[in-house]
């Protein structure tokens, strides 16, 4: 089974986010950023189908030279070779001209699965899986918690609302979402992190792909939000501040 | 502005999210002059359903039924929305950020080739044109968004954003067009099978009085019994967000959030919870909620009472001990 993952680089979970002053995007500059909590669930999940029915799996990760970092991660825990998509401004795309460049990046590899996570942390569009399989034909199925692979078909445990789930069946190909706890995902071990060394990434220049047409959306400008509500902020010492709080419970808000 | 409002039915009941997704169609047609708000009720034998939504103030409703609709299916769906598309020419198309919208809504737009703008939190009307508020880097900031290019424009909005209890009725009942759904067997690639819920609640925490939740900043298994210990001299229950849930330090039924459980307790204490969206959904109704957390921009504050910036490694032996001495 060929099997892709899309993978995402994004601003560490800690990273203190200062917005440019464009107002188009974060400070880039002295942040650490890691591989998208989710897609690292959805690796996870290709490295096992991999194991378990053999094939291939891919990574690919569309973003600035940084990106390369988090194809380096995926190859060392086991991805087969790595398709980095190249574009300083990837933040500027909007969901669809996003989706499309990383459909036309895949397409001639006819995958049998693609994997994305179900949604990125820093841009959080929630759309790129579902996008790829309308651009690319595929059946899909969104936030899944396991996956089965019976012949040329999916069964899925895909997550519902309020502790919900659901069973489906899908042709294979397809392309699917992943949530975050499908499985414990493996550390790249010395070993891995050597062969890592030797395996290809091929790098493609997104403005090469010669996507056409007007993008369909615009950010005008990233802010940080008005608080709506008036939180009391209580300082003091860690003491001082426990004891405070206490007290405000009990006598203020009346709920302890 | 012809604005259409795609509802959410399960079997004949609402998800009561789409009638906040009405409001919002409501109030955004307030803002533009010769505006027609017209639901949509999409699945099979629903009918009824699309009666009730008559009663509203919108200018037509639309039915979208067919056998195979009776259980979703993103080809099912968006197939049949296609069509009713076709046949009202809306300019703005207005979804509840469920997730059966996740799974269709962008596949549906694109098919036309249109965007969608999703999960916004708020609108604003402008001259000529409508801003459109999401959130970005898991709430820790905020995006205004607009459309470019020509109509439909697909914006789903987040469960929570409007009030739905704020649906204005219509003076008489609106008229119901029936759309002419065709859909074959072949087109539907998805089998849907049953639902289920995982292994029965141990924990009912809806009925706990005092929630002490957990998130990531616990850092590691070994630290849960500190917070344990607290929510025991608060008289409360321990609860968390769904990162502790998945690596297993606590099981899956003190998970708070969108895929957990939706509690209101009179207190809730967070204690290193960022407060993403999917989390603050299933406890925003607490009567109090305390948060504590180091980083001072953190979302979670935007619906605390309380706060205190701090080290929860700190904070929890603190407040421990205070309540030690006083009981
Ligand atoms: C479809 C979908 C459904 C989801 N469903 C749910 C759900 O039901 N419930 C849920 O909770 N999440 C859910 N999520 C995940 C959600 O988006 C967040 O990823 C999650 O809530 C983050 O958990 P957290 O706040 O514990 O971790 P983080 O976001 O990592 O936050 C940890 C926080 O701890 C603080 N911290 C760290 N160390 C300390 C310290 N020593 N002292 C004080 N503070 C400290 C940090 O500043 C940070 O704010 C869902 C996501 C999606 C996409
Ligand atoms: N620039 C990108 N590079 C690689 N994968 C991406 C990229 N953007 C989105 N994805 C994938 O799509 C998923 C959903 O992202 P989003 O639609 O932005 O919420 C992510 O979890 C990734 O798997």
């Amino acid at each position: 089974m060929k099997v892709a993952v899309c993978i995402k680089q994004v601003p560490a979970k800690d990273a203190p986010l200062q917005i440019t002053d464009s107002g188009a995007w974060i400070r880039e500059t002295d942040i650490g950023f890691e591989m998208n909590e989710p897609d690292s669930f959805a690796l996870e999940e290709a490295l096992r189908l991999k194991e378990k029915h053999g094939g291939e799996v891919v990574a690919l990760s569309m973003g600035p030279q940084r990106t390369k970092q988090v194809i380096k991660e995926a190859l060392a825990k086991g991805a087969d070779r790595g398709i980095h998509l190249e574009d300083d401004k990837f933040f500027l795309l909007d969901p669809l001209s996003s989706a499309k460049s990383i459909a036309a990046a895949l397409k001639k590899d006819n995958f049998d699965l693609i994997l994305t996570g179900l949604q990125s942390d820093d841009q959080g569009f929630g759309q790129t899986g579902v996008l790829l399989a309308e651009l690319l034909g595929l059946a899909h199925a969104t936030i899944i918690m396991q996956i089965e692979l019976q012949g040329q078909r999916l069964k899925l445990k895909r997550e519902l609302e309020s502790g919900w789930f659901q069973w489906v069946e899908l042709p294979l190909p397809a392309v699917l979402t992943i949530q975050s706890g499908i499985n414990k995902v493996r550390y790249a071990s010395l070993k891995g992190i050597m062969a890592a060394k030797k395996k290809e990434i091929a790098v493609i220049m997104r403005e090469s792909l010669g996507i056409a047409g007007e993008p369909t959306q615009r950010v005008e400008r990233i802010y940080v939000p008005q608080k709506a509500k008036r939180t009391e902020f209580i300082d003091g010492s860690p003491k001082e501040a426990a004891a405070k709080l206490l007290e405000k419970l009990r006598h203020e808000a009346r709920v302890l | 502005m012809k604005i259409l409002v795609i509802t959410e039915q399960r079997e004949g009941k609402w998800n009561p999210v789409g009638f906040e997704t009405l409001v919002a169609a409501q109030q955004i047609a307030a803002t533009q002059t010769g505006s027609r708000v017209t639901p949509a009720v999409i699945g099979k034998d629903v009918r009824g359903l699309a009666e009730e939504l008559a009663a509203n103030q919108v200018a037509e409703v639309l039915l979208v039924e067919h056998d195979l609709l009776k259980r979703y299916t993103p080809d099912g769906f968006a197939i049949a929305l296609r069509q009713a598309i076709a046949q009202l020419q809306p300019d703005l198309i207005l979804l509840p950020h469920t997730y059966q919208v996740r799974d269709y809504a962008p596949k549906l737009a694109a098919s036309l080739d249109k965007g969608m703008i999703a999960d916004c939190v708020g609108y604003r009307a402008e001259k000529e044109r409508i801003v459109f508020v999401r959130q970005m880097f898991q709430g820790k900031t905020a995006a205004d968004v607009t459309f470019i290019g020509a109509p439909p424009w697909f914006v789903s909005f987040q469960a929570g954003a409007f009030r739905g209890d704020q649906v204005s009725r219509g003076a008489t009942r609106a008229p119901i067009t029936a759309i002419k759904t065709d859909l074959r067997p072949e087109q539907i690639r998805t089998t849907p099978l049953e639902l289920f819920r995982e292994a029965k609640q141990a924990v009912d925490l809806t009925q706990a009085p005092i929630l002490v939740a957990v998130g990531r900043g616990i850092k590691a298994p070994e630290n849960i019994p500190l917070a344990a210990k607290l929510a025991k001299l608060m008289g409360g229950e321990l609860a968390a967000s769904r990162p502790i849930c998945d690596e297993g330090w606590l099981p899956m039924d003190r998970q708070i959030g969108s895929s957990g459980q939706t509690v209101a307790p009179k207190l809730y204490l967070a204690l290193g919870i960022s407060g993403a969206i999917q989390h603050v959904v299933g406890m925003k109704g607490s009567r109090t909620i305390v948060a504590i957390n180091k980083d001072q921009n953190a979302p979670i504050f935007e619906v605390a009472d309380y706060g205190i910036v701090g080290d929860i490694f700190e904070l929890i032996p603190a407040l421990t001990e205070a309540l030690e001495k006083t009981k």
